[in-house]
């Protein structure tokens, strides 16, 4: 890791862009590519019976679309570049180097579906109220937008689907191999149906908002709606199905750990579960909604929807499997060294190449051993910054100090209160890719190991949050450093 | 500490080659921080017209329809910063994201902020007729978004400045610190005065292609409404003329020389006056001729927002070309080193190897 240490010791960094991606997967599934068919739909059909209701409640949904996805949808989107890049600097840069094209294209498309949808909002009621031709170019207008919406999700597969695919980086680094990569169609094939059935049940919930108990539009739009739900429901266990099947064909090459394998069993296996339990879920809701329109609760939309979400973030897990300990197959691991990086830094160690180093705050030097003398206490801090820094550029990518997944809590429970001395906690680090698949081999020599193994101690005693750059900055470390004098900006004088 | 950090870079090629990415990088810039402006200063003169609109009821709702254009020009504006962000990302990697790290809390805390923007300029537009009896409410949801609106820009000119100084970086510890690096705020009120003046002429774009009924509506003539666009347009202009050359004479000095820069900027500053110089003259004028100088007046403007781009641009490159020579080296150095141990552990494998077979 060759810049400066972003780090959330609370929260945990890959937290943060969970978040972030998370609320914006639901958001763009559930509100834009399922739903602006379903909106375009309804507007059509309004617009074919001469039924204003079907278009007012279309126009409400999509107004509530409108105001969730230019606001919350469009800067979470926006929001995984910014986490993605303060967390995994090293990974998204390389990922731009290879896939600029294929994201400034999806970029395009973005911007197209962000015009269509403005266009379409706010030209409703105007072209509405300027009569059939107007409306009928309005309708193809909300096609549009559906059909843009897909792609840009389609695009995003893609691209997604290449940084999954283990070994074709290495070799053909081109976009074409990542459509073709196994998993591409299975896995568009479920979000597209996930999509429009979580539009479905969102839709539904909408409905009963905007219209009156008594009303017997109400009927006909939640059984409108319910059909179209239905209809696609099937299609994301089929689709599940078939991604499921794909997914050990996709992970051939890059897992040789039976520990993983078994995980994975456990994974497929929970994965089947909960797809079945969320359709069958969805199925009897969606009924029950058609059937008994009156007696239907709101909360009992939320039920299936809370399925769908379960699964969703279940479903997205298994690219922790196809890609661990990676973050691009087969290139570079999760703590944003290359596998070609490993000799050279076993070999010299990783503190040799590091441009920086991590400050430790006065409250992390604190809980020093009783009674050491002041060289021993410089020497045993010096030890402790040079273990941090370690720690910082191997392990904080996926660990935090005392927080969410945290390496103490991990100690804790391994070592418990017997003391964590470097002799008890480096063997084990030194394999820590056997035990746990997850992780990465060290990148370290034997002696940062130890280093390490003394930071890890220290955190036995020291509670302090272990802070990032952002708020204490860097040490520029000397080797690293350029001294040469021209390179001193003659201002620095001037300001200082 | 004079220690000046020379990273690595990413050991990959670029996606094509480099005058294309800054063709990108500064065209979509630019059309990014017009909507910005656009939509800033949107904000700002909502504001302003509501507080007038408490005493004149018509100001009211002149904001209201200076309210309105603000949906569509932030969507436009967000989704053009996009396009630029992958530019600067493959372009300047090393400094971008190490200007992003160091001012991390507040450079992901954009993202909350303008969510936060953006659904309160809807509530402040959509419950507008609703909130009639909450004048003071509604005001103050509208003040509230425009020192969100302004707070915005500075994380990242602060961002922007400080990937250039790659000898402050040892020194940065945080936000704020960042944010008192020389320029930035002569940067930043450059910015700021340039958000009423396009905002200005986007007024005057508006104003003259609304249909007779729509202007009547707001209870002005048109003739008043455009002439208020020129004078949001020409103030804050002629206020650049002082504003511009500080934030060009703050510019900390680099090693390479600008010429190039200042001579950039010097032609701005000649088109701007004879800009400026239009926008007063189209000021003055009566209902039957004014807005005759529009059209020369907006091609003036593009070709200072331009040049404006363009010198701004070649500064950049003038801060950071010696110590990406650095870093070049220093990658191509580590890759050297990397190449060298990987065949060293083949040796050495190879001859485990042999020696097992013996
Ligand atoms: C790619 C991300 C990643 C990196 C980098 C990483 N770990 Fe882990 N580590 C994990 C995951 C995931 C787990 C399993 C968490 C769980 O099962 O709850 C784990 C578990 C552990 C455990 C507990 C193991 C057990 O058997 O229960 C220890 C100890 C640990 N890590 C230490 C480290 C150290 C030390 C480093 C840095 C040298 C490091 N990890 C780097 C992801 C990572
Ligand atoms: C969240 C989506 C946004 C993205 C992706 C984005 C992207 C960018 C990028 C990449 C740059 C640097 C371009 C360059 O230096 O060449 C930039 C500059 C800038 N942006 Fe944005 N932006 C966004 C939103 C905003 C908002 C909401 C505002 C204001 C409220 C804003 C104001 C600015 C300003 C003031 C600059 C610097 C101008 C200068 O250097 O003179 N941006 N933006």
């Amino acid at each position: 890791m060759d810049f400066p240490v972003f780090h959330l010791d609370f929260l945990g960094n890959r937290y943060l862009i969970a978040g972030i991606a998370i609320l914006h997967v639901l958001i763009n599934h559930g509100l834009a590519v399922g739903m602006m068919p379903l909106i375009a739909a309804m507007e059509w059909y309004g617009h074919k019976k001469q039924d204003p209701r079907w278009d007012k409640l279309a126009y409400k949904i999509l107004f509530v679309c409108f105001l969730i996805t230019t606001t919350v949808g469009a800067l979470t989107g926006v929001g995984i570049w910014f986490s993605v890049s303060l967390v995994n600097p090293y990974s998204i840069a390389s990922l731009i180097r290879v896939f600029f094209w294929a994201w400034f294209t999806e970029w395009l498309v973005f911007v197209t579906e962000v015009c269509l949808i403005l266009a379409y909002t706010l030209t409703w009621k105007k072209w509405t109220a300027q009569g059939p031709e107007s409306k009928k170019r309005h309708i193809r207008l909300g096609f549009a937008l559906a059909f843009a919406s897909w792609v840009t999700m389609a695009i995003i597969v893609a691209i997604l689907g290449f940084m999954m695919d283990p070994g074709n980086w290495l070799t053909v680094n081109s976009f074409w191999t990542g459509v073709m990569n196994p998993l591409y169609i299975p896995q568009l094939a479920f979000r597209t149906p996930l999509a429009a059935t979580m539009a479905g049940i969102i839709a539904m919930f909408l409905i009963l908002f905007f219209t009156k108990k008594q009303d017997q539009f109400r009927n006909d739009a939640l059984r409108a709606v319910g059909l179209w739900t239905l209809a696609f429901a099937p299609f994301v266990l089929v689709a599940g199905w078939w991604y499921y099947t794909s997914v050990p064909d996709a992970m051939k090459d890059n897992l040789g750990v039976s520990l993983g394998t078994l995980e994975f069993v456990d994974w497929q296996t929970k994965f089947l579960q909960i797809a079945v339990i969320t359709v069958v879920t969805i199925l009897l809701v969606v009924q029950f909604a058609i059937s008994r329109p009156k007696l239907l609760p709101k909360v009992a939309l939320v039920v299936p929807f809370v399925a769908i979400l379960w699964m969703t973030g279940h479903f997205e897990r298994v690219r922790e499997f196809i890609r661990k300990p990676y973050v691009i197959g087969q290139y570079m691991y999760a703590n944003g060294l290359r596998v070609e990086d490993y000799a050279l830094l076993q070999r010299d160690g990783v503190l040799t190449y590091a441009t920086y180093s991590n400050p430790l705050t006065e409250a992390e030097k604190a809980e020093l051993p009783n009674g050491l003398s002041e060289p021993e206490r410089t020497a045993r801090l010096e030890a402790i910054q040079k273990g941090k820094d370690v720690f910082m550029n191997t392990c904080t990518r996926c660990h935090t100090g005392h927080g969410v997944n945290s390496i103490t809590g991990h100690l804790q429970r391994m070592f418990g209160d017997q003391p964590w001395t470097p002799e008890l906690t480096a063997g084990y680090i030194e394999s820590m890719h056997y035990a746990q698949p997850y992780m990465p081999p060290f990148p370290g020599n034997k002696a940062e190991l130890q280093l390490l193994g003394t930071y890890l101690q220290h955190l036995q005693q020291n509670k302090a949050p272990i802070p990032g750059a952002q708020s204490v900055g860097v040490i520029v470390s000397g080797a690293a450093a350029a001294r040469s004098p021209e390179m001193t900006n003659q201002t620095e004088a001037a300001v200082q | 500490m004079n220690a000046i950090p020379v990273p690595r870079d990413i050991p990959l090629p670029m996606p094509a080659p480099e005058p294309i990415l800054i063709g990108v990088l500064v065209i979509f810039f630019l059309m990014h921080i017009v909507f910005v402006n656009f939509m800033v200063g949107g904000a700002l003169l909502t504001f302003w017209y509501q507080l007038r609109g408490l005493k004149e009821k018509r100001f009211d709702d002149l904001a209201y329809e200076i309210a309105s254009t603000i949906t569509a020009n932030k969507s436009i504006a967000v989704v053009l910063g996009v396009g630029p962000l992958l530019a600067i990302n493959t372009i300047y990697t090393v400094y971008f994201y190490t200007a992003n790290a160091l001012t991390g809390a507040f450079w992901i805390s954009i993202i909350p902020l303008v969510i936060t923007a953006f659904v309160l300029t809807y509530v402040h537009k959509y419950l507008w007729h609703q909130m009639e009896r909450m004048k003071w409410l509604h005001i103050g949801l509208a003040a509230v978004v425009s020192l969100l609106f302004l707070f915005i820009p500075l994380i990242f000119l602060t961002n922007i400045n400080l990937m250039l100084f790659p000898e402050k970086w040892g020194t940065v510890q945080g936000f704020f610190s960042a944010l008192m690096l020389p320029n930035v705020f002569a940067r930043y009120a450059h910015f700021v005065l340039a958000c009423p003046a396009m905002t200005g002429l986007f007024l005057v774009w508006l104003f003259r292609r609304k249909d007779d009924a729509e202007i009547a509506a707001t209870g002005f003539e048109r003739t008043e409404l455009i002439r208020k666009g020129y004078q949001w347009a020409f103030w804050p202009t002629a206020a650049q003329f002082v504003i511009g050359p500080i934030a060009l004479l703050t510019l900390p000095e680099t090693q390479e020389p600008i010429h190039s820069v200042i001579a950039v900027f010097g032609v701005a500053i000649l088109v701007s006056l004879g800009m400026a110089h239009l926008m007063f003259t189209e000021t003055r004028r009566p209902a039957e001729t004014i807005g005759k100088s529009f059209v020369p007046i907006c091609v003036m403007m593009l070709v200072v927002v331009g040049l404006m781009g363009t010198g701004r641009h070649l500064y950049r490159e003038a801060a950071v070309t010696p110590h990406r020579e650095l870093v070049r080296a220093k990658t191509a150095d580590y890759m050297r080193k990397v190449d060298e141990a990987n065949r060293q552990a083949a040796t050495a494998a190879e001859g485990s190897a042999e020696g097992v077979s013996q």
